[in-house]
């Protein structure tokens, strides 16, 4: 049985687990994205159009329908981030990364995003990898982070 | 009961309504974009807010009244809130109102210029977006869209597709299928009904009047037209009459100023319709074979099936919607009776329906090579457009009758535009055609009005047959999943896709809701009543013609011109 079936099967068959059965989707593979083919399928089995599961799918900043790099860095736009400086912080991620909001780097380790606010506003700015949170950043720790998941590849 | 405050008047009002009905109720607007009555309310737009007495901008749309409320319609906060909304939106939108197909007719443009702007403190932002124009019905052009929902809601709601939908969130929204696909036959059923609750012209029908004009003004053309059943109730409307007015003659005059060489009925092709599919019904029954059959007239209904339920396929009737089966006669019948050349014959149809048009250009639809059967179809939309371009006052025409040969029909005939039409057309005729006696009452009330779905239950030679009436998809899905499961206890099954059947068609009159729908519907079964014929199996034109030229009900011309088969899609 296929991963996604796998997953499916995990939940009762309604709609209400949309969201639950595309995170673990996402989850389970090793590039963190939905393929058309998925959606084709998810739609498939709780009976609703393939329009719908793309319409949630791209909504959430977690969930997405492009394919992107091993790690997903997401830098925090909301106000509390803003205020203390996620500007210069997006600059450092982007310098690291050497790629630009939307762009995956050319070895296909990074994918780097925007987000709204990640929760975490007591700890701004913060940056979300993958699913581990970075908070209190300068662009001093920025560099070394995403050095350290270079290293670790 | 509560009592509030509207702009300091006093007014009472039941518990739990909104801000905005009892606003209406009193006589106090309040302007809206998103909202449209029947479907649910998402208050996606923000253009409803009024203020209340604890200082709150509420969105009048959702939110219900309570004792002791003071709300202000009208405060300099509520209309600066409104400015900066709608600001936003033009500031995202194609404003070139002049170049539009909804100007004058735009909800947007009615809206900036109540609250008088002149000039957008934003800007414009907006960037050319691709125009979907690839199917014959339809055109999506996101470039005006605004957002607001309303199209999802009737695709996915009323009827139960959901081919459209927000796609991404924030200021990158967009509303259009998944992956940006364009819209077509493998899931779009082509109802249009987006279309006729879009407020601006992101959805239109694909307006084909340029190609009318053209034949219109070719002398070696002769051009006729046929008119749907539900046309009558509804161009009056258009023309700025009241909900549910007659038109029929005023309309047949109409045409004629338009240039049409003749002007003919669909009605005539109604009444040819039940002859057949009351034909094919009768002998199916006497079979025991592919029941229950469901009638094949509505397009939106047919890709539906094709698409969704495959293995019912053979469940729907052959017969050729009555639009088709006038094409197939004036190309082969009308031409050789008139002797005129079948390729300078055009063959226009005037329908409320967008589906038509995507019927029309089905590649079983040419009786004579691959030319079209109907050469182009217009929506009710356009009609008025046309007589619009034309200068005519509609108001003032003379009421001229229709053409001969397809110009006597029926009152079984006229009824074919509302839900439960067909259904009681085709009891009329097939009960007295098995029974060999008159009806006693010819009115089946039962298949009648707004339900979702309803039934009805007659005698045929001495058994009891259960028939049923969907209109709208949403509840179509509800009846085929029965037929699919074997659980099905009806023998015929009517299924229109649209509201209230084709009068509430996806190319009908901006402003459609459900109560001129019923306004529509009470006129359909007015000229039903007034009708001299009100079966269709009386109707002497329609008898000439099988002596003439058909022979008999599903004889062999009657296959080769007046029936067709399906395609499975998806
Ligand atoms: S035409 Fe009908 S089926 Fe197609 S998108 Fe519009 S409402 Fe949905
Ligand atoms: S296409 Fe029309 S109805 Fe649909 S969201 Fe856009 S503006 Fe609203
Ligand atoms: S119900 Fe009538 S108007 Fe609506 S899609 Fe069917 S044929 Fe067209």
């Amino acid at each position: 049985m296929s991963v996604l079936q796998n997953i499916l099967k995990q939940n009762p068959k309604s709609e209400d687990y949309l969201i639950e059965t595309l995170l673990s989707l996402q989850d389970a593979k090793d590039e963190p994205c939905i393929s058309e083919e998925e959606i084709a399928d998810i739609a498939e089995y709780y009976g609703i159009s393939p329009t719908r599961v793309s319409s949630v799918a791209s909504f959430y900043t977690l969930l997405s329908l492009r394919p992107r790099g091993k790690h997903v860095v997401q830098v925090c736009r909301d106000v509390p981030c803003y205020l203390n400086g996620s500007e210069n912080i997006l600059e450092a991620v982007k310098e690291a990364l050497g790629c630009d909001i939307g762009e995956t780097t050319a070895d296909g380790l990074f994918t780097l995003e925007e987000t709204s606010c990640l929760g975490n506003c007591d700890g701004s700015p913060s940056v979300r990898i993958g699913k581990k949170t970075y908070e209190n950043l300068d662009s001093q720790k920025v560099k070394e982070i995403i050095s350290g998941y270079r290293e670790a590849k | 009961m509560v009592e509030l405050k509207i702009n300091n008047q006093t007014v009472q009002a039941e518990e739990g309504k909104t801000i905005l009905e009892v606003a209406r109720e009193n006589n106090i607007d309040i302007p809206t974009l998103c909202h449209y009555p029947d479907l649910h309310i998402h208050s996606e737009c923000r253009v409803c807010v009024v203020e209340d007495n604890w200082g709150n901008l509420v969105t009048a749309c959702s939110t219900t009244v309570r004792d002791g409320m003071e709300v202000k319609t009208n405060a300099p906060r509520v209309l600066e809130s409104r400015r900066v909304v709608t600001e936003l939106m033009l500031a995202n939108h194609d404003t070139n109102c002049t170049m539009c197909e909804k100007n004058l007719q735009c909800e947007l443009q009615r809206l900036a210029s109540n609250l008088g702007i002149q000039e957008n403190r934003f800007g414009s932002v907006w960037e050319k977006k691709e125009i979907d124009d690839h199917n014959p019905s339809v055109v999506r052009n996101p470039n005006r869209c605004v957002k607001c929902g309303r199209c999802i809601e009737v695709c996915k709601e009323v009827q139960g597709i959901n081919v459209i939908d927000y796609m991404n969130r924030s200021h990158e929204t967009s509303v259009e299928p998944t992956y940006g696909r364009y819209l077509s036959f493998e899931d779009c059923t082509f109802c249009g009904q987006c279309s006729s609750v879009c407020p601006v012209a992101a959805i239109t029908e694909k307006d084909e009047t340029d190609k009318v004009w053209e034949v219109l003004h070719d002398e070696k053309k002769h051009v006729i037209v046929q008119v749907a059943p539900a046309v009558r109730v509804s161009l009056g409307e258009e023309m700025g009459q009241e909900p549910g007015s007659i038109v029929t003659e005023q309309m047949v005059a109409a045409l004629k100023k338009l240039g049409f060489d003749r002007v003919f009925d669909t009605d005539f092709t109604a009444d040819l319709t039940i002859i057949e599919e009351g034909h094919e019904l009768i002998e199916r029954v006497k079979e025991g074979n592919a029941l229950p059959m469901m009638t094949s007239c509505c397009p939106g209904w047919i890709s539906y099936v094709e698409q969704n339920y495959p293995d019912l396929i053979d469940n729907l009737s052959t017969c050729k919607s009555p639009q088709q089966m006038f094409g197939a006669l004036a190309k082969t019948y009308y031409a050789e009776k008139e002797g005129i050349n079948p390729e300078d014959l055009f063959v226009v149809s005037m329908m409320p329906c967008t589906a038509k048009k995507f019927e029309a250009a089905r590649e079983e639809m040419s009786v004579i090579g691959d030319d079209p059967d109907v050469d182009v179809v217009l929506t009710t939309r356009e009609l008025g457009r046309m007589i619009r371009q034309m200068g005519i006052e509609f108001d003032r025409l003379d009421k001229t009758p229709f053409d001969n040969p397809f110009g006597i029909t029926t009152g079984a005939a006229a009824i074919f535009g509302a839900t439960g039409g067909v259904m009681e057309a085709a009891l009329r005729t097939v009960s007295e055609v098995v029974n060999e006696k008159p009806l006693e009452k010819l009115d089946f009330e039962t298949v009648r009005g707004m339900n979702g779905i309803k039934e009805a239950e007659i005698e045929l030679g001495g058994n009891k047959v259960k028939v049923a009436v969907a209109h709208t998809l949403s509840q179509a899905r509800k009846v085929a999943e029965d037929v699919r499961k074997g659980k099905s206890e009806y023998a015929f099954i009517e299924v229109m896709a649209c509201p209230g059947g084709c009068i509430g068609g996806g190319g009908q009159p901006y402003g459609t809701t459900n109560a001129t729908r019923e306004e529509r519907i009470r006129s359909t079964y007015q000229v039903d009543s007034e009708m001299e014929f009100r079966k269709s199996h009386e109707n002497p034109a329609i008898d000439q013609l099988y002596k003439e030229y058909l022979e008999k009900p599903l004889g062999h011309r009657s296959h080769k011109l007046l029936h067709t088969h399906y395609i499975k899609r998806n």
